[in-house]
């Protein structure tokens, strides 16, 4: 069934059609249009759930966890300053391996003020071992759900995922979107099996204490778990295209990268407006490609060389900033590309060496990023190329959009 | 009324690590005697949590969720709507925290579940300050008391401000059952927790459980202290059920120095 919906009510019907059976949430802009949705299919009797009414977002994420150790299939959402209460709540919930859905609809944080789309919420949760999915379009966001469930619940992962979609951007913006139907879902996504629930015949404790001799396995293994996730999302996001026919490339998703000079990398809706640059650059002759990341967390290390050690300069766009440092993904992108083989001696390419990566912070508090941005700093990437064709030296700062 | 001498062998808790004369413990090992196997425990970083579950240990035969130490009554929201999704609502769901994780860091989750109506029981065993983080005032420290963070000296006489009066507080949530209770008082304590068990919807127990290191007394002298609080009018045994609140009242009040005499925390008191 073709519907126009938003992004936030996409989310929602991925949550009823997921069959899940417990939600709990504090209202925040401009997540809360999501659970407006799920409380009203529960009222209409369209979505068999309970839903917990909490007093804030710390409680909200609580009773999930609380929830989630019975063995039901949980959601929640938040954005922004909602998100930031729950960061104590979020290690709780990884550490205890707990594979529960959370939609985040990003938002900039306070101070100054302000309720519009970046990325810094969820950024800054990026080390508190939840799996972050990042999308671009209703669409995606609505499948991505249905697919974070399968995946947080894998035997290997049991590990939350937290599904980003740009405040506004995507949580309020309608697309038509292909809503499926319920018979199809339940076969991807069959009822909830937990391995280990509460229940007084197999008294287990969740969330124990770990003294120091202890407490290193434990995250040991959370680590394996994260990176055992890529090939994970991976092959899930494959069974979801072999049934619903649409796929968005597990961890990465290339745009014309394969024999790209510049390539941008970014999360999130803004590649949208960067593939239109990219076919009007392409039209004008520039090799230029976009490589969209839709796993931050785990990092697509491999995924990534695979396709960036080629180009001559790797462009970053951070909806974020590490204060005192630069855009947290140019960061890790660089971090990715370290020590990394030379591009194939075969292909033309292999002139430039190991590329370049420069970031770029834009968009920050939802600040527009129109294509003339876009196009702007693919042509600064392509003139430090050429410049260099000149005999000269390759030097990219970066840049910040103020 | 419940009968000690009917209340099963069977210990619903083994091996744990909590200090000699563990006022905390003994609160929680006697509720489970009348709570029974079919229950669930959601506790939060504490001494409870310090000394009962520490990996591979599991000092209760009863599933334990821990979880952050402001959100007890929150994770028992969750637990009571997971368990009657999976068509398990008659196992109970008692929520456990100390003083600080009730009447401080954990008040706004637990506002939140007894308005909600949730079907659980929620005990805090109170021993008066933050002892599982070294004997920091918490804000059920009863006025005078020395802590770490209300230290006595020149300037300084200990605890300034009076005792949160939670049970008002529960009680002003219109909740359908809350009382205080003493570990010198099983009989009246068990009681209670059977009340809390019968009633449908959010219940509370306040029940004193005095710390021998951080109230600086002989281990010994645990259950005789909590008698003691009673008996000199410290800890009124008090009950709300029916939007009443009733207060058990005692005969022959003995002289309060007896209680705080034998506590290192209110020397300065009894010295002069």
């Amino acid at each position: 069934m073709r519907a126009y919906l938003n992004g936030n009510e996409a989310v929602a019907t991925a949550v009823r059609l997921a069959r899940t059976e417990v939600v709990a949430a504090y209202p925040i802009t401009p997540q809360s249009t999501i659970v407006e949705k799920i409380a009203e299919y529960i009222a209409d009797g369209s979505m068999a759930a309970d839903y917990i009414r909490v007093e804030s977002e710390h409680a909200a994420l609580a009773a999930c966890y609380g929830a989630a150790v019975t063995g039901t299939r949980v959601f929640t959402a938040t954005s922004s300053q909602g998100l930031a209460y729950m960061y104590e709540m979020l290690h709780y919930v990884s550490g205890c391996r707990v594979p529960l859905v959370m939609a985040v609809a990003n938002r900039g944080l306070a101070a100054p003020w302000t309720i519009w789309a970046d990325h810094q919420d969820a950024i800054a949760c990026r080390d508190t071992g939840w799996i972050q999915l990042y999308v671009e379009t209703a669409q995606e966001a609505l499948d991505t759900c249905l697919q974070a469930y399968k995946i947080a619940a894998h035997a290997e992962v049991l590990t939350p995922v937290m599904v980003c979609l740009d405040g506004y951007v995507l949580s309020h913006t309608e697309e038509i979107v292909d809503v499926p139907e319920q018979e199809a879902v339940d076969r991807f996504l069959p009822p909830y099996q937990a391995a280990y629930a509460v229940d007084p015949e197999r008294p287990y404790v969740f969330g124990v204490g770990a003294g120091p001799e202890l407490y290193p396995a434990f995250k040991y293994h959370q680590q394996q778990a994260l990176l055992r996730a890529q090939e994970v999302i991976k092959e899930v996001d494959r069974e979801f295209g072999a049934q619903f026919d649409r796929t968005y490339g597990g961890l990465v998703d290339p745009y014309y990268c394969d024999d790209a000079d510049v390539i941008l990398v970014l999360m999130g809706a803004t590649a949208g407006t960067a593939r239109e640059v990219v076919d009007d650059l392409r039209r004008q002759g520039e090799r230029v490609g976009l490589l969209r990341l839709r796993s931050f967390r785990p990092f697509p290390v491999a995924d990534l060389r695979a396709v960036l050690t080629a180009a001559g300069v790797v462009a970053v766009l951070d909806r974020d900033c590490s204060f005192g440092y630069e855009g947290v993904l140019a960061t890790e992108v660089k971090a990715a590309l370290y020590g990394s083989p030379a591009p194939v001696a075969s292909r033309s390419e292999s002139q430039w060496g190991q590329p370049l990566v420069a970031g770029f912070v834009g968009g920050l508090g939802g600040r527009d990023i129109g294509p003339a941005d876009l196009a702007g700093i693919y042509r600064q990437c392509l003139e430090a190329l050429r410049h260099r064709d000149r005999g000269g030296e390759l030097v990219l700062s970066g840049g910040w959009q103020r | 009324m419940v009968k000690i001498k009917e209340l099963p062998d069977a210990e619903l808790v083994q091996g744990s690590y909590a200090c000699a004369g563990c006022g905390g413990i003994l609160a929680v090992r006697m509720a489970l005697k009348v709570l029974g196997p079919e229950t669930v425990i959601v506790t939060t970083p504490s001494c409870l949590l310090g000394v009962t579950t520490f990996y591979p240990q599991l000092a209760f035969k009863v599933p334990c969720v821990n979880v952050t130490f402001p959100s007890t009554a929150a994770a028992v929201s969750g637990v009571v709507a997971g368990l009657r999704r999976r068509g398990k609502a008659g196992i109970k769901v008692v929520g456990l925290a100390g003083d600080g994780g009730t009447v401080d860091i954990g008040l706004q989750a637990l506002s939140g579940a007894i308005e909600r109506g949730d079907n659980f029981i929620f005990i805090c065993y109170d021993n008066e300050a933050y002892m599982n983080t070294g004997v920091q005032r918490s804000g059920a420290t009863p006025l005078g008391a020395r802590t770490t963070t209300t230290p006595v000296g020149s300037v300084g006489r200990g605890e300034d401000r009076p005792k949160k009066d939670m049970l008002r507080i529960v009680a002003a949530h219109n909740i359908p059952y809350a009382a205080t209770a003493s570990i010198g008082y099983p009989q009246d304590y068990l009681t209670k927790v059977q009340k809390a068990m019968m009633v449908a919807g959010p219940a509370y127990i306040q029940v004193l459980a005095p710390c021998p290191p951080g109230w600086g007394y002989r281990s010994d002298l645990t259950v005789k202290l909590a008698r003691l609080a009673v008996q000199t009018g410290q800890w009124p045994l008090a009950e709300y059920a029916e939007g009443r609140l009733t207060v058990k009242e005692i005969a022959n009040p003995r002289p309060l120095p007896d209680y705080l005499t034998p506590q290192a925390r209110f020397d300065h008191l009894v010295s002069g």
